[in-house]
């Protein structure tokens, strides 16, 4: 399977990353040699093999249910979750206006 | 004292420990180097000199009021500039983070300075720890101490710890802080001559580590020798609630169990490692460190990874699949660069945000990662691959039937030089090598072996049973003891 202009500028969309028509012309090739390349999977034989999900198996652990168990990871700490924000105002990230 | 920055971290340590210099002189001797080098080396995105001091200070009052110090109590080291470092930013060597302080400690930085450690700075990498030679990186690529013998073309470090093994190879730091996804520890290591071990996958908590590949991503120290490398992995290990993949396990003794007799031990020599056109210097370091394990009692025995071929493409589809997940957050809104441009509403933002926030190679790997899991592909890519990964890691489970631990070569040729590789294949193909240890969560090392016909260092690879790290150091310091690297850069910056 091969990309084309159009399907590497949906990716792009896709992925919300803007391109320039010179970028994607640059693209394509450089994408196509990638994907051509990790085709090679197809030829193996995975009948009835399952696809890996964990590499160590491990057991997905609870923790108690309790607000704020782990401070650091809890609530209450609004300024610090805010400080490298490029426009936080009145304690809210803020954004462009999203509704007309 | 121009003398101390020629020790490794025990050497340190235990000279603070006996009061044979100060921890303060250390670290000053430590930061003068880094000043000096910065300029040539590039080893560094930020220093943090009054870090390094204040670590130190305190140091050296808690030995004088007699109490008990650190396991690396007095060692300044660097880290590396993926960990979220409380007060000092954390770029991940890119631009969309460059200016991001965060407000907390990452796990593992956290247990080093617990431990004792000072920070000299947070050292460069591939952006988003995504390449094997640096030159992503949106400061510019850490330059190589080493030079080709009668050459001057900058080399590579290696990736994406390249910071990282630039500024220990340079003895700008005694140890390190590295990450490995696809080879990241190893292959510097290898390039520089330093050693550099990749635990089992969920030794160290990945809590505070920009996410690059999840399934993948492990840190691992990088240092001057193997002993160095097992007293800081036991300072970086650790069960960690806060990482759902953490592993709930004691952190074993590793240094202090480390034993080079190998007597009774079985070493695996994969045949599919041994490609056909392979670099004669690395194949005749192989050739030398089958010799030593021979010699330290190890008995050799031929094994098959049948999968190996397939490793490469299966990390290109895997690593780049995650990543394009874990890069989502990179969004303008929350930490970072914004891009707003003017009439520009949320979306529009988004993609411009992100267009001039990441590099070439992260956005390609976004892009390849975000098709392979698109609607109508991600069965044939993304589910074959992880099909295929499971094929690998059951090669390894095979093989571990017969041995103790795998040699092979860390990467296929030395370093090589800054813009020699522009093609991103060529660049991927670089990682033959380290890519399968990951893929399968196995815990890895890399130890100098000698060096090249150029005068280059070669690394030699063991790979070890799930949790077996100790197997892996034993095997490193049978090698490091009878390769006597004692090989140093020749200082030219």
């Amino acid at each position: 399977m091969s990309v084309d202009t159009a399907t590497v500028a949906r990716i792009a969309s896709l992925a919300r990353i803007k391109v320039s028509e010179g970028e994607l012309e640059a693209m394509v090739p450089e994408l196509n040699g990638i994907l051509n390349w990790v085709e090679q999977l197809g030829e193996v034989n995975v009948e009835g093999v399952e696809p890996m999900t964990a590499v160590i198996p491990n057991t997905l652990r609870l923790r108690a249910d309790v607000v704020n168990a782990d401070p650091l990871t809890g609530g209450g700490i609004r300024d610090a979750v805010l400080a490298n924000a490029p426009a936080a105002e009145h304690g809210f990230f803020g954004v462009p206006k999203v509704i007309e | 004292m121009t003398g101390l920055t020629d020790l490794g971290l025990i050497a340190i340590r235990d000279g603070v420990a006996k009061g044979e210099f100060t921890a303060v002189e250390v670290a000053q001797a430590f930061n003068a180097a880094v000043a000096e080098a910065q300029e040539a080396l590039n080893a560094f995105i930020v220093t943090t000199p009054e870090a390094a001091l204040a670590a130190a200070e305190k140091v050296d009052a808690t030995r004088a009021a007699g109490k008990e110090l650190g396991k690396l109590a007095g060692v300044p080291i660097g880290m590396k500039d993926l960990f979220a470092t409380k007060g000092v930013q954390t770029s991940a060597a890119s631009k969309i983070l460059e200016g991001f302080t965060p407000q907390y400690e990452s796990t593992v930085s956290q247990k080093l300075w617990d431990a004792g450690a000072g920070m000299l700075g947070k050292l460069n990498l591939d952006q988003f720890a995504m390449g094997s030679s640096n030159e992503s990186s949106a400061f510019g690529p850490a330059i190589s101490p080493w030079r080709r013998k009668g050459d001057t073309a900058a080399l590579t470090a290696g990736g994406s710890s390249g910071g990282s093994s630039a500024a220990v190879a340079a003895r700008l730091c005694p140890a390190a802080t590295g990450t490995d996804t696809g080879g990241s520890i190893r292959q510097p290591a290898a390039f520089t001559g330093i050693s550099g071990i990749k635990p089992t996958y969920g030794r160290c908590s990945r809590w505070g580590i920009v996410a690059f590949a999840s399934s993948l991503d492990q840190a691992g120290p990088m240092a001057h020798d193997v002993a160095d490398c097992a007293l800081m992995l036991e300072a970086m290990a650790g069960f960690d609630p806060k990482d759902a993949t953490s592993l709930d396990m004691p952190v074993p003794d590793w240094s202090a169990l480390l034993n080079a007799d190998l007597k009774g031990k079985k070493v695996g020599i994969p045949r599919e490692y041994r490609i056909e056109g392979l670099n004669a210097d690395v194949a005749k370091a192989w050739d030398d460190g089958i010799a030593w394990l021979k010699d330290a009692g190890a008995e050799v025995v031929d094994i098959s990874l049948p999968h190996s071929k397939y490793a490469l493409a299966t990390y290109y589809i895997i690593a780049p699949a995650e990543a394009s997940s874990n890069l989502a957050r990179y969004d303008g809104v929350r930490y970072g660069l914004r891009d707003l441009p003017d009439g520009a509403n949320l979306q529009d933002m988004y993609a411009a945000t992100r267009a001039a926030g990441f590099g070439a190679e992260v956005k390609r790997r976004i892009l390849i990662g975000t098709y392979v899991l698109s609607a109508g592909f991600y069965d044939a890519y993304y589910t074959q691959a992880q099909k295929v990964r499971t094929l690998i890691s059951r090669d390894f489970e095979e093989a571990f039937r017969q041995c103790d631990v795998i040699l092979a070569p860390t990467a296929p040729t030395p370093a090589f030089a800054l813009g020699e590789k522009s093609n991103p294949l060529d660049l991927y193909l670089g990682d033959v090598f380290s890519v399968p240890a990951s893929l399968a969560g196995l815990p890895a090392m890399s130890v100098p072996a000698g060096l090249s016909s150029d005068g280059l260092p070669l690394g030699l690879q063991i790979i070890g049973r799930p949790f077996d790290e100790q197997g892996v150091l034993n095997a490193g310091l049978a090698i490091e003891q009878r390769a006597q690297f004692s090989a140093k850069p020749e200082k030219w910056w």
